[in-house]
């Protein structure tokens, strides 16, 4: 009997220790889709991740797409702006845009931009030969700086059947701040009574 | 399907002394189950406590008694009692979902009725690791302790307790809510977590080495399935929240961004994660109801239930399936199309085995002598409300239809047809199925009938009108909306109170059974009760199978 018993509570630890390695095993594939996540983003364009490539497109279609530019800024006292509204151009075909940020605080100020563009399905066909992405920028107080965007429209997206009928990519910047937390995670929430409105 | 041979159990008397000991240190598998429904009863009259207060608020356009309340616990006034009430709002109902899935449903259909019942069907003594079932339990008061104890902390500025619903997207569970309440709020589904690993793990290694000789797998009762089923729901996806929302708590408090985009994350990614885990989840939550209304169904119908494999299968399937479907929660978040479409026919695909339930279950009833007992009217009430839901569930699949459902009271009336009324309906079946066998005693059937049919009618009218509200386009959770939802949102209401008053009921005839000690004998059910703890008295002895029951 005892013999028995411990035959069986071996098999016991057996299942019991296969559900804890499996355990582990589906936290450690949780944390794998974090890089996982990203590199499926920047293949498939998904979320509006755009693609960076090295060389321009060889055919361009005789067909004209509209990129608008936006620029926005978050916790970081930049005047940050494009240069250009919007920009008409063939698909396929190479262009050049400029984004301008200005500094007017009395500090020196740590930044770097983030990106996408609306609609979403489009960045995997907006590809970009040049541009300021996730370079840690520093700007002096009063300084200004120009930054070049070289990209094209994949002349693919035509066979995209979500995208068929776009006429309008949006292309959206956000500079962060490089150094310390944002503002409002780095408050403290206010003392009671103190909110109104 | 059981025809043990009957042994004689007279008490063995092994009861530990003292209630300290029996209660607190407890390895027996029926008195955790015990403590484990006790738990679940007290945090379902809270969970309750916070939904009639929602519906109290809702019953009127305008703000009624948040800003009272929030001037009463946080003690503020004026217009900040205002901007705190919209706060505590929120804070109810991602607390009174929290709760309700956490620390009702979870502790009553798998710490309780399945740690009662699990081992006695399968011929076990026990459980296979007793301490462990010991740790599981009271890891759950300490979790429910930190949730509670996260309403009164602020979360953001000029505001208390959690809020934006259970599913605590980022960015507004990150930068949104910096004070220390989601901290406590994440730490407490870390505990609570923990505490169903263990469960899960216990479960596994009971039904594949415990059981008696020649009870196979396809021998098994099908309640018993349905918790192995389960236990592999819980430990393949709740590893994948507690990554998640690990990641959420260094986020916050450690600087990494994971989901924000200010570092190259993506608060998308949450969704993803928090969704891999949260569709199984849904599962998890109605699979031992399955298994509990396939008992009640075939025992007041007097035959074996219809399609006994394919009943088991169809919950292996409705499992497997269950983990390749999450995104149909996310049809808003910018999907391609061809992944929609993937996720609408995959969705769409889990109306085959929950078919497949529904029809043997009425298969099992067609020409059998049905008796309406108690159990029977709840299971036949769960059968309805649950097909209800799935109706409206297979419509919500649809990305199409779902653009203009999304987050509207439409889609709260069809988780709660499947959820409060399915999940609900079902064990408070299996609580008038085994409470003879738990306890020894009889509760009044006219009771419990009265309980059944307030219920029924009041669930009904808090959600039935939710779907004329949704499809009218009002949206979750928010505080207040136009006068033209009046109307209907005062229904729900009103059901809502006589849903509270088959509460008190229930709670009436638990204690009024207790108090009237009727004797309920080993089998009140009669021949179509042909599981193994039907064969046991009533109460089962504290140690019961110590010579193992042999199944032909």
């Amino acid at each position: 009997m005892a013999e028995g018993n411990a035959k069986k509570s071996n098999a016991n630890r057996t299942v019991a220790l296969s559900c804890v390695a499996f355990f582990g095993a589906m936290v450690g594939a949780a944390y794998a889709a974090v890089p996982l996540y990203s590199l499926f983003c920047q293949v498939t364009g998904y979320g509006g991740t755009t693609q960076r490539v090295e060389q321009a497109s060889d055919v361009i279609l005789d067909q004209p797409i509209t990129v608008r530019f936006d620029a926005n800024t978050n916790n970081l006292p930049w005047d940050f702006e494009p240069v250009q509204r919007s920009m008409t151009m063939k698909i396929g075909e190479t262009v050049q845009a400029h984004y301008k940020a200005t500094n007017g605080t009395g500090r020196t100020l740590r930044g770097t931009a983030s990106f996408n563009v609306v609609p979403e399905l489009a960045g995997a066909y907006f590809s970009k030969l040049e541009c300021f992405c996730f370079t840690d920028t520093t700007l002096k107080p009063g300084e200004t700086l120009d930054m070049p965007v070289v990209f094209y429209v994949d002349p693919d997206i035509v066979n995209a059947p979500e995208l068929k009928n776009i006429q309008t990519i949006t292309l959206s910047y956000t500079f962060f701040p490089t150094e310390g937390k944002p503002a409002s995670t780095a408050q403290a929430p206010a003392p009671k009574g103190n909110i109104g409105g | 399907m059981a025809d043990a041979v009957i042994h004689s159990h007279d008490d063995h008397g092994h009861k530990p002394l003292g209630f300290f000991t029996r209660w607190f240190l407890s390895t027996n598998h029926k008195d955790i189950g015990t403590l484990y429904l006790i738990f679940a009863i007290m945090a379902g009259i809270v969970g309750g406590f916070l939904s009639v207060m929602m519906r109290w608020e809702l019953q009127e356009p305008g703000i009624q008694i948040f800003h009272g309340l929030a001037s009463m616990v946080y003690g503020v006034e004026g217009d900040a009692a205002i901007d705190a009430g919209k706060s505590m709002y929120n804070a109810f109902t991602t607390a009174h979902g929290l709760i309700m899935i956490f620390f009702m449903v979870m502790p009553a259909l798998i710490g309780g009725f399945a740690n009662w019942m699990v081992p006695i069907m399968i011929g076990a003594p026990d459980m296979a690791f007793p301490r462990m079932n010991n740790i599981s339990f009271w890891l759950l008061p300490p979790a429910f302790l930190l949730l509670i104890l996260s309403a009164f902390m602020p979360s953001a500025p000029g505001a208390h307790g959690v809020g934006g619903g259970w599913t605590i997207y980022p960015p507004l569970s990150t930068s949104g809510q910096p004070g220390p309440a989601m901290d406590l709020a994440i730490l407490s589904l870390h505990v609570a977590g923990a505490s169903s690993i263990l469960g899960a793990i216990n479960f596994i290694t009971t039904i594949f080495n415990m059981r008696a000789p020649g009870m196979t797998l396809h021998k098994m009762p099908l309640f018993a399935w349905s918790v192995l089923i389960t236990a592999f729901l819980l430990l393949l996806s709740l590893p994948v929240l507690a990554g998640g929302i690990t990641m959420l708590l260094t986020d916050r408090n450690f600087g990494t961004t994971f989901f924000a985009p200010e570092g190259g994350g993506d608060p998308i990614l949450f969704q993803h994660l928090f969704w891999f885990f949260g569709h199984p989840e849904v599962y998890i939550l109605i699979l031992p109801g399955f298994g509990i209304v396939s008992h009640i169904v075939s025992t007041f119908s007097r035959k074996p239930i219809f399609g006994y494999l394919g009943m088991a299968y169809a919950m292996v399937a409705i499992g497997v399936v269950g983990f390749v479907v999450w995104a149909h929660h996310m049809y808003t978040t910018g999907l391609s199309l061809n992944t929609q479409r993937y996720f609408v026919f995959a969705t769409m695909v889990i109306a085959v085995p929950t078919g497949v339930k529904i029809f043997s279950w009425i298969a099992t009833m067609w020409g059998g002598s049905i008796s309406m007992k108690t159990p029977m009217l709840w299971a036949i009430g769960f059968i309805f409300l649950f097909t209800v839901g799935g109706v409206t569930g297979v419509q919500l699949a649809n990305a199409g239809l779902d653009r203009s459902f999304h987050d509207t009271y439409y889609v709260v009336a069809h988780f709660h047809y499947v959820l409060s009324l399915g999940a609900v309906f079902a064990i408070f079946a299996g609580w008038y199925y085994w409470f003879p066998k738990m306890t020894g005693y009889m509760y009044s059937p006219l009771i419990a009938r009265i309980h059944f049919w307030l219920m029924f009618i009041g669930v009904n009218l808090v959600f039935f009108p939710q779907h004329f509200l949704g499809l009218a386009g009002m949206p979750r959770r928010y505080i207040d909306y136009p006068d033209a939802f009046h109307g209907w949102n005062m229904v729900s209401s009103y059901g809502s109170y006589l849903s509270a008053i088959s509460v008190l009921i229930f709670l009436f005839g638990v204690f009024e059974a207790f108090a009237k000690k009727r004797i309920a004998g080993a089998n009140p059910w009669g021949e179509g009760a042909t599981t193994l703890e039907w064969q046991l008295s009533s109460p089962p002895p504290f140690h019961q199978w110590e010579e193992l029951p042999r199944i032909r």
